[in-house]
Order: C-alpha cells, then structure tokens, then sequence
C-alpha cells in the first residue's frame, strides 16, 4: 500500500502564511480540506500567483495529490464528462468521485433518420430524483458497417445533431481517421474506442495527432493491457481509458470481475501508474450471446443487472445498448445512490413544510427527513393539486419502513416537531395523517401528541384517493372576525 | 538471523547515498562481480532509468510493444468468516432433507483471484402465514397458494427453485388477526412437513409480541436449526436467545445501521450462550434508490472487518432484498416508467446484485425470476458454469 499523505506533509508544501485567501482561516484546515477532497489547490492564490517564490511546491502539491486514477475528460462545453480521478477502492474510505459515465451505442447501420432519434433521445433521457436530474452521458458510435465512409457520416451526422460527448468505436483506424476528421468531431474531444495489439500504432498517431483521449481493448489479458498502456505512455499519451473486455456468460463473468478488480487495486494500493486509468465496461456484450436470442426483454433484463454488478465494481464508463426506462431507471438510480457521499447523511431539514395555499383546515402529513422521501411527498401533492401542512420528522435521513423498525421514526420525534413547528395554531382541527408504512405508531402517536391519527396510504401517490375517501373537511368554528 | 555480510552492509549504505544524490560512482571498491549483480542491480536500475514522466516522448520512436507483466495483487487476511449450518438432518436432531452451509468466507466478495470463497450464498423467498397485500407482479405468482402456506412453500421449493423459505408469522400482529402465538405454531409445523428445506421463521414485527410468538415457534421446530428471526436491542431478545440454544436454531442478529450496535448485539448474544455458529447478522437492507448505499457500505464494512480479524463481525450476512417491493420504482404502474411485470423485479434484481458485491450470505427474495437469475449469477462466480464467448468483435458483431 502506498503511504498516507498526511496533513502536516501538505501542510509543509502551503505558504504557512495564513492570508486567508482561500477562505480559510488558516494554511492547516486548507490543507485539511485539501486531503478531503473538499478544495482544490488552486484556490490556493499565492501558490499560483506567486509561482517564482512557490512554483515548486506547486508541483509537488498537485502531484502529491493526484489521484492513482487519473482523470479523463471526454467531450466538450456543458456536458462534457469527467471520469476516473478515483481515490479509494471502497466508497466509504472517502467517496467515489466522478459518477460512471452512462453511453448508449448507435449503430452506423442505422437509417441517418434513426441515428439522429436516437441520439436524441440518448440526450434528452432524465429522470429527476432527491431534486437531482438524471442523465445518459454519451453516445457511443459503432462502426458495425466496416465501412469508413459510413462510419464517417454516422459520426458527422451525431456531432451536428446531438452534444454530447462522442465515443468513436472500431478497430479499423482508417475508419477512425476519417471521422476523426470529419468537420466537428476532432474539437468535440470524442474518445477513440480502441487501441488493440494489431492497430496501436496508427491508433495512438492519431489521438497524439488531435489530441484525444483513447481507449485501449485488450480481452481478458491483463498483461497484454499493461503493455499497451506502457507503449502508448512511451509515445507521450496520459489520456487513456481501459477495456479489459467486458464477458458476460458462465465463468467469464467472474474472469471480467476480478480484471477489473485486480485493475483498480494495482492502481490504487501500489500506484501501479500503467493501469492508474479510468475503465470501461460494455455490458451491451450480452446482445450477441446467444442465450435468448430472440427475446431482447430478456436480453435488455441482462445487460441491465451486469451494467449494475460493473457500476458498482469500478468501471468508470458503460456502454449500454438498451435504451428502455425500464432498465435505465434503476442504473441511474444505483449510480446515484453509490456515489453519493457517504459523509453527508442524504437528508433534509426536519420542520414544517406547507404545499399550494392550505388554510387552517387543511391537512397535516407526517414523512420522515430521508431527502428521497420527503421530495416524494412533497411531489406527489404538489402534482396532485392538494393543499396541506408537511411536518418532516428528523429520521436521520432514514425512510419510513426502515426508520419504524429501527427506533428512528418514533412517537417522541412527532411529537418534537408537533410542537416546535407551529403546526397547532395554523389549522383548527387535531388530526394527522401517519404514512401507511408507520402504520403501527398510531396509538403511540395518539398518546403522545393527543392529536387524532389517521393512517395514510403505503405510498404518497395514493394520497389524492386517500383523501377523496376519508379525509372531511373537520368541522371547525371560524375564530372570531373571521371573514368568509 | 546473523550478522549482516560486508556486501550488505555497503548495499545499504550505497543505497542511501543513491538516494540522496540519483546516481553514484563506485570507485576503489573491491567486490565480485557476482555480488554487485545479485544485490545492487535494482536499485542501480532504477537510478539509470530516466522517469517516465521526464522523458521527452518521441513517438515515432516507438516501433515496437513494450512488453509487460503482470502479477495479481494479493492480501493476506487474518480472519475468517464462521461457517454457520442451515437446517439439520434426521441424523442431527432435524428432518431436512438438505442442510446448507453459509459463511466461511476467507477472502473478499467476488475476489475470484485470491481464492474461491468455501460457500455459494443461498436465496430463500419470503412466504406468509396469511394472505396479504403484495406488489401484483409478485402477488400473480404465489395467488393460488396464499391461502395455505404449506402449499406456497412448497411452490417456492420445487416449483421456483428457492434454497430456503422465509416463513413470516404475519397473523400474529395486534393489527391483523392478533392470533396467539399457539396458533402460529401450526403454520410452522405444516410448513415443516410440506418442504425438506431449511426455515427461516419471523414474527410481525410487532416487538413486545415478537419474542413470545418466537419461543413457541423454536420450540415447534425443535432441532431443525432455522434461523429466527430474530434479536434486536429493543426487544426482549434474551428471551429470543434462550429459546435458539434451547431448541437448536440460529438467530438472526438485527440492527439497524449501526455497525457499533451490531458488534453490541452480536456481544450481547454470545453472553446469552449461543456460539459464533448460532449468529447470523442482518445489518438493515434499503432499497435500491432509498439507501440502498448505506446497506451496501455497511455489509462491505463489515466483511472486511471479519477478514481483517474482528470476531464481533464474523458472522455470515442476511439482506431482505424483497424490501425493493418498497420502493414505488418496482410496483407503481406508470407509462413512463416501461412495464411494471421487468421493472419490478429488476428493480429487486439490482439491489440483490448490490449486496452480493458487498458480501451478503443469505438472500430472502420475492420475485421468482429474480431468484432465478441471482442463483444463475451466483454459479457464474462460482465457476459452476462453463462458456465460451467472444467480444473480440463486438463492435461489428451486434450489428
């Protein structure tokens, strides 16, 4: 294992001056977010503008610092992606920085008419959750023609219709070559998928050319990998991506798995700076296994679990080739889930919180602060045009059911936000609605708040039917000089 | 060890000075040159060869692969996960025609190049003493059989494949039907008679009636070493812990994302009596997109605490993936979504997937397909499925 950069050595490499500039008060808790990952060092102003007196310990710093996998930054402009930069080989060391690139592959056989659908909707795919939209990232021509030509085209026609970053697939170099140079695709900085034992040569002479990161493919041969990422560093490439191969059925899968893990920890724990790259994935491999030939649920079913087992194991990009709801919706999920930060606890400010206009007879819902379900609450009732009171419960950012089994979302916590929020001079009547997952809380409540409780539906989308059925307007007299 | 030869005694002291200075000149130093071979040749090799990075790259240089090898990074690990037996047989007390062994664990999840892990994990699916609401694209495979657990057991055994059955005393809740804990017994005895697999075997939740319901249900099981489920701090578990060495079982150890109150729990039941054997850990499973990151953390935390040598932790790993059923991603019917019949059990398919990665044991599933493809993922890692297949191609391949 490599040894720990500590505080006081990144310390040692600042200005030891405490100017403050960085929003710090002191060169110690800058360093201490430095190591963090929390700043960056260029928010370190003299060490930048002062580069006679600090240039070298500038360098040392940044070197210091640079992640054993190094980042690669594919694209251009706004939804140019970052990828690799990783830290640690597990997301609780620290986290997981620069969430797995999603592409989706467009066939250069397809009709020019259903590339551009098809890069479109790769592009305008989102989902929002937790108030996060959720996205595809790339779009990854294949040249399955073997045509350079048509190659060329394909990849000209998704430069001018999509703005995504590009990654330009075929082993043939003149085909690459020649939609390298295509007008508007070199400046876009699309990688080049892939450099191979039989065309490294041509392959690297062009990304060295146009300055592009590249791909390196070399199946279930770690050895061969290693050697053509040392030959292409020697030629002056740093922007590489690895693709040990990407097998899919009976024990290859597991030969996949442990390539990618035996990858990730030679760069990782012995600084092994030849596989220190991001790496790709390439699950759609499941469509041209002949399992269920015909039944492309099925196959879709699959490529969806492998790109989850790879999303979770390291890879930093997946080309997928399914572009079904279905199956992205749970991809961009885990993807979400796994790389959030494991120091921040997912949750939202516990309190009051009021949809639409409710008045002094509308409805009091009670949710946990687990930022996803409290969103969705809010969500639902917003959409479904209900007005009414919100009271979020400090679950520490645990949802319902498991908050209810764990002791988190307890009666106490109701009854703390009953009171602290206000709650009890802003409606007339005295009755909450517990979600239907917290169900058995009621009498606790009921003793707790002496407010009548009502149990709510299993989930927030059936609240609009909830209310229809059984929630009445409660009888209430209008405080004196109420006007109506 | 002996004293440090002369030769190496200089091969530290020249390595130092390489050290400090890059490179040096050996002069007027008489020594074989056998020696110099055997022992400084790294190092001297490491200070003649100029650093990648500094070297001006002259690719057209470059004719040639450089050749390269490569050696699997390998750790030692001083712990070992306990091996803990599902179910007993005739000869052990029981009436199980199989038994299964979980844990045993000596390496990381899926760490195929460091060795294969004694064990495949196992997947039960959860059954119910009582008809109840279920998610329709779960509920459409178990409806002729809801009425009688027995039968629904049987279906997940022989008809679904399912290495266990996870038989939950629902009807036992104060909400439900309230039935007493004698009552519930009954379900157990049948669910005993109508399969050969091992049980593992719950209450409602309900946790001042838990314990009660629990004890009697040990005690109709007697010898067949289920897992029950289970102990948790706030409940009586001392009573749940007496009634496991009773009659035989395992129990599962219940937390709630704590990895402090799960080694507490764990303490606290090997002070009742059970052994490491009798202990299995279920350290709280979210679902995919409601915290499916924390279970996923914990798990990972914890496997590695019991390789590194941690007792407290070394118990094999229960997560109850059929709670992605929770999340509305798996069961709302909605357009936009794509159907609900793959969404849902993919849905519990990749939060499965999650925790394999971080190294759960014990699967308690729902869905029939998704059971199907976990065991199917699970011999692939296993090595129990041969194949071939080629990607050289597959740019032009897929078509």
């Amino acid at each position: 294992m490599p040894e720990k950069v500590t505080m006081l050595t990144v310390y040692k490499l600042l200005p030891q001056t405490n100017c403050g500039k960085c929003g710090e008060v002191s060169c110690m808790s800058f360093a201490a977010k430095l190591l963090d990952r929390k700043a960056a060092v260029e928010e370190c102003k003299p060490l930048i503008e002062e580069a006679s007196k600090y240039g070298k310990q500038h360098q040392q710093l940044v070197k210091l610092l640079a992640p054993p996998v190094r980042e690669v930054v594919i694209g251009v402009g706004d939804r140019a992606v970052k990828v690799g930069g990783k830290e640690v080989m597990y997301r609780h060391e620290l986290t997981y920085h620069n969430p797995t690139a999603l592409a989706v592959d467009v066939s250069d056989k397809l009709e020019d008419s259903e590339i551009v659908e098809r890069c479109r909707k790769v592009e305008e795919y989102q989902v929002t959750r937790m108030g996060m939209p959720l996205r595809l990232d790339m779009v990854a021509i294949r040249c399955a023609s073997d045509n350079p030509e048509r190659f060329a085209q394909a990849v000209a026609l998704a430069a001018k219709n999509c703005s995504l970053p590009m990654i330009l697939c075929s082993f043939n170099p003149e085909a690459l070559r020649l939609a390298v140079e295509q007008k508007g695709v070199f400046d876009r900085r699309p990688l080049l998928y892939a450099a191979t034992k039989d065309n490294w040569r041509e392959v690297a002479t062009l990304a060295l050319q146009y300055k592009l990161p590249l791909a390196v493919f070399a199946p279930n041969n770690l050895p061969l990998l290693k050697s053509l990422s040392r030959t292409l560093q020697a030629m002056g490439l740093r922007e590489l991506v690895l693709d040990p191969g990407t097998y899919t059925e009976g024990h290859l899968l597991g030969e996949t798995f442990n390539n990618f893990t035996m990858i990730r920890r030679a760069a990782i724990e012995q600084e092994d700076e030849e596989l220190g790259y991001p790496l790709l994935a390439a699950p759609l491999t499941v469509w041209m296994a002949g399992e269920n030939p015909g039944d492309p649920q099925a196959l879709a079913f699959k490529e969806a679990y492998m790109a989850s087992l790879f999303l979770v194991r390291f890879s930093d990009i997946l080309i997928l080739h399914a572009l079904e709801p279905w199956t992205l919706l749970p991809l961009v999920s885990l993807r979400q889930n796994i790389y959030t930060d494991p120091r921040k606890p997912v949750a939202i400010e516990p309190g009051l919180r009021e949809v639409g206009k409710p008045d002094r007879l509308s409805p009091v819902f009670v949710t946990t602060n687990f930022a996803l379900t409290a969103y969705t609450v809010l969500g639902d009732l917003e959409s479904a045009g209900i007005s009414g009171y919100v009271l979020v419960i400090d679950t520490e950012g645990l949802a319902v059911e498991v908050s209810v089994a764990g002791g988190q979302f307890t009666s106490a916590r109701v009854k703390q936000v009953v009171e602290s929020s206000g709650i009890e001079k802003k409606v007339e009547h005295r009755k909450l609605i517990l979600p239907g997952k917290a169900a058995r809380l009621r009498g606790d409540v009921e003793d707790d708040t002496h407010w009548e409780v009502m149990v709510g539906p299993q989930d927030s989308s059936q609240i609009k039917d909830f209310l229809s059925k059984s929630w009445q307007v409660p009888e209430a007299r209008p405080p004196e000089g109420r006007k109506t | 060890m002996g004293e440090d030869s002369e030769v190496q005694i200089l091969g530290r002291k020249l390595h130092e000075l390489l050290e400090k200075l890059g490179e040096i000149e050996i002069e007027g130093v008489e020594i074989t040159a056998e020696e110099l071979t055997l022992i400084f040749q790294p190092t001297l090799t490491a200070a003649v060869r100029p650093p990648v990075e500094a070297a001006a790259p002259k690719p057209e240089a470059v004719t040639q692969l450089m050749e390269a090898s490569f050696t699997p990074p390998i750790h030692q690990y001083q712990g070992q996960v306990v091996e803990v037996q599902l179910g007993a047989t005739k000869a052990e007390g029981g009436s199980r025609g199989k038994v299964l062994k979980v844990g045993g664990e000596k390496y990381p999840p899926l760490y195929g190049f460091e060795g294969l892990n004694p064990h495949r994990p196992v997947f039960a699916i959860d059954i119910f003493d009582m008809p109840l609401t279920l998610a329709k694209p779960v509920r459409q495979h178990y409806e002729d059989v809801m009425d009688d657990p027995g039968e629904w057991a049987k279906k997940c055994v022989e008809e679904f494949g399912a290495d266990m059955v996870d038989l939950n005393l629902v009807s036992t809740d104060p909400g439900l039907k309230d039935a007493s804990p004698r009552e519930a017994t009954k379900v157990v005895e049948e669910v005993l008679q109508a399969v050969d697999v091992p049980l593992m075997i719950g209450g409602s939740g309900n946790k001042q009636k838990d314990p009660l319901v629990l004890e009697a249900a040990a005690e109709a099981a007697h010898g067949e070493r289920c897992i029950i489920n289970g102990a948790m701090l706030d409940i009586d578990y001392k009573r749940v812990a007496e009634a496991v060495k009773k009659h035989g079982h395992v129990v599962l150890s219940f937390t709630s994302m704590d990895i402090n109150n799960q080694k507490k729990l764990n303490r606290l039941l090997l002070d009742e009596g059970l052994t490491p054997e009798q202990i299995v850990m279920d350290p709280t499973t979210a679902a995919l997109g409601y915290g499916l990151e924390y279970t996923f953390s914990f798990m990972e935390r914890m496997r590695q605490a019991a390789l590194k040598g941690d007792p407290e932790l070394q118990m094999p790993l229960v997560g109850p993936v059929s709670n992605a059923w929770g999340a509305r991603e798996a069961w709302l019917k909605i357009e936009d979504w794509g159907p609900r019949e793959v969404r849902g059990p993919l849905w519990e398919v990749v939060t499965a997937t999650t925790l394999l990665s971080a190294g759960c044991d014990i699967f308690l599933m729902s869905h029939p397909a998704a059971l199907l493809v976990m065991k199917q993922l699970v011999e692939c890692f296993w090595g129990e499925r041969k194949a071939e297949q080629n990607i050289e191609n597959w740019i032009t391949a897929l078509g």
